[in-house]
């Protein structure tokens, strides 16, 4: 799992009611990720494109259980890579496969706009625009294999325990 | 080495020895909560197994009765989970409903030294009963309700040393509103509260602690046992238990004194818990449209009888909506029963039934454009109770009740001494 991306910045303590108001519950999964930041960076979500990393700030993800980490990946994003990431909130992204890495001084090292690559399993962080690379925490070998799983509905679908997803869900 | 009781009851469910901050380990489960939002459309995978019915329980309580058909649908959906799968432990719209961790409370569900999950980040409530209890993902209960199992990863932990007892007026909330203005948020690591000021509360005051230490994004927030405990469980749940005490030499992050005596009513202001509380004078003038008492975090007995002594004899200011929601329909029957209830319809305010409602913004009080908010509820996130512009302070049901009285955010002294 290797990204290369433009980079979007946000600060710190971002947290899962910004990520996926409760207005947005009862929508489809691709209607909810227009709504990612409605409240605090309204029209941020439209601008994404597919491969850009996220990189935010301390406590990332704080707030409630919401599948906050599945609008991130479905909206695009290939990866988020944070200064440190909320417990519940990484539960989360490696329940939905969602490449989630903490990375202590990644907000410094870039701005926003530039070119990111990202060693996920080895938890390296390169600013390609400068050429400087960073490292973070490597994900607990048991995490690391659900995310390669796919996460946990894959597994379980895989393994006959739920059955699988009806369309459009 | 010795251990904390969260490091000790990791290490009791998964098998090991011991349990050191890093560790990943895998842990029986002994109680998995699921709720309405588990059941939505959007959310709910179909389980083809469950690993014991008899270790789930089923409530709804986020959207009750139910706001919208896809609301409604999440509860069809529930109800045919339950039949499936023959559970009992189901509280269905009537008379055993409430919010997943009040009944939690009610019921008796958490014994100490066991494990319990919900995907409700609040589930950490639960920890008041000497367990460990937390918030998880959805995928996560439908994990373990299929395999009986989860993954934690074990912090390290704080410990709250609790001396002396609260003043007059001053609450939980107002204890916790001090622990997360001065020390902030606690992500990955485990919170204890201990020491000879834990006597001097009921559980429902330390669920206020244990509820609200989500919002210290807490792995775990854990209570030590003591007779008001076991007195509490023995008289709800028949099943034995053996209280979880930590070591003499466990080792902890930092050990921190809370003298209850020394503390005064407090409010954090808008969009954000921690780092954030003030004294509640400083708030003094601010004008709200709404006054909002329930949530898991505030829904209890004790607090709608507090609210109902604040505003015994008086009526609610012109222009202010007063709605109080209590957490389960037991604290509902019980509060009429105390005559409660009847005291805060007098004074004016509207009474919810129990549901998270306006908490997290769902319905029974959503706020509009620009409206201001006093809370003590579990969240002021910005747009968490409504529109993005709207605002929420957060302060104890007291301080809520004086402010619906007077129309702006007050200090509840005046009133109660």
């Amino acid at each position: 799992m290797k990204f290369r991306g433009r980079v979007w910045i946000v600060g710190d303590n971002i947290n899962t009611d910004l990520i996926l108001p409760n207005k947005a519950f009862y929508l489809t999964h691709e209607e909810q990720t227009q709504y990612v930041f409605h409240a605090n960076r309204p029209g941020w979500a439209q601008q994404v494109q597919k491969g850009d990393i996220l990189i935010g700030g301390s406590n990332f993800g704080m707030g409630s259980s919401r599948a906050a980490a599945r609008s991130l990946k479905n909206l695009g994003l290939a990866c988020l890579v944070a200064e440190s990431l909320n417990g519940l909130f990484l539960r989360n992204c490696v329940n939905f496969a969602f490449p989630a890495l903490e990375c202590p001084g990644v907000c410094a090292a870039f701005n926003e706009g530039e070119e990111a690559e990202v060693d996920f399993p080895r938890a390296r962080v390169t600013n390609a625009s400068r050429g400087k690379t960073l490292s973070g925490k490597p994900l607990p070998p048991p995490l690391m294999a659900l995310v390669e799983a796919g996460g946990v509905y894959q597994l379980l679908e895989k393994e006959g325990l739920i059955a699988p997803k009806a369309q459009g869900a | 080495m010795g251990m904390t009781i969260a490091e000790k009851i990791l290490a009791a469910k998964s098998g090991n020895k011991t349990v050191i901050p890093g560790d990943v380990v895998t842990v029986d489960v002994d109680t998995v909560i699921l709720f309405d939002n588990n059941f939505l459309p959007t959310n709910w995978r179909d389980i083809l197994k469950v690993a014991d019915p008899s270790k789930i329980v089923v409530t709804f309580d986020h959207r009750v009765p139910a706001p919208t058909q896809q609301a409604a649908a999440a509860q069809v959906t529930g109800r045919a989970f339950v039949k499936k799968f023959g559970i009992r432990r189901f509280h269905d719209v009537g008379h055993n409903q409430g919010i997943s961790h009040q009944l939690v409370a009610d019921y008796g569900y958490a014994l100490p030294g066991s494990v319990l999950l919900c995907s409700d980040s609040h589930t950490c409530s639960a920890g008041v009963f000497n367990c460990l209890a937390r918030g998880v993902g959805g995928p996560d209960i439908i994990y373990a309700a299929i395999k009986g199992q989860t993954w934690f990863r074990c912090g390290e932990t704080v410990r709250y040393e609790l001396t002396g007892r609260l003043p007059a007026a001053v609450t939980a909330k107002d204890a916790f509103l001090q622990i997360a203005g001065v020390h902030g948020a606690h992500a990955t690591m485990n919170v204890e509260y201990g020491g000879p000021g834990v006597a001097s509360l009921s559980i429902n005051a330390r669920k206020t602690l244990t509820a609200m230490s989500a919002e210290l994004s807490a792995e775990f927030a854990t209570f030590e046992a003591d007779e008001v405990l076991a007195e509490w469980l023995r008289a709800r749940n028949p099943a034995p238990f053996e209280p979880v005490r930590p070591d003499a030499d466990a080792k902890y992050l930092a050990v921190r004194k809370v003298d209850l005596s020394t503390l005064e009513p407090l409010v954090a202001l808008p969009d954000s818990v921690v780092n954030n509380s003030r004294p509640v004078g400083n708030a003094r003038g601010t004008r709200i449209d709404q006054a909002y008492i329930g949530s898991c975090a505030n829904g209890t007995q004790d607090d709608i009888e507090l609210a109902a002594r604040v505003v015994k004899g008086r009526r609610v200011a012109a222009g202010v909506r007063f709605i109080v929601t209590p957490a389960s329909q037991t604290v509902y029957r019980d509060t009429v029963a105390s005559g409660a209830i009847q005291v805060l319809l007098d004074a004016g305010a509207m009474i919810a039934p129990p549901t998270c409602g306006a908490c997290g913004g769902g319905h029974m009080g959503v706020l509009g454009p620009d409206e201001v908010c006093v809370t003590s509820s579990t969240r002021n996130f910005k747009g968490r109770m409504g529109d993005p512009s709207s605002q929420v302070w957060m302060a104890s049901p007291a301080t809520v009740a004086a402010s619906a009285l007077t129309g702006f955010i007050t200090d509840p002294r005046e009133f109660l001494q």
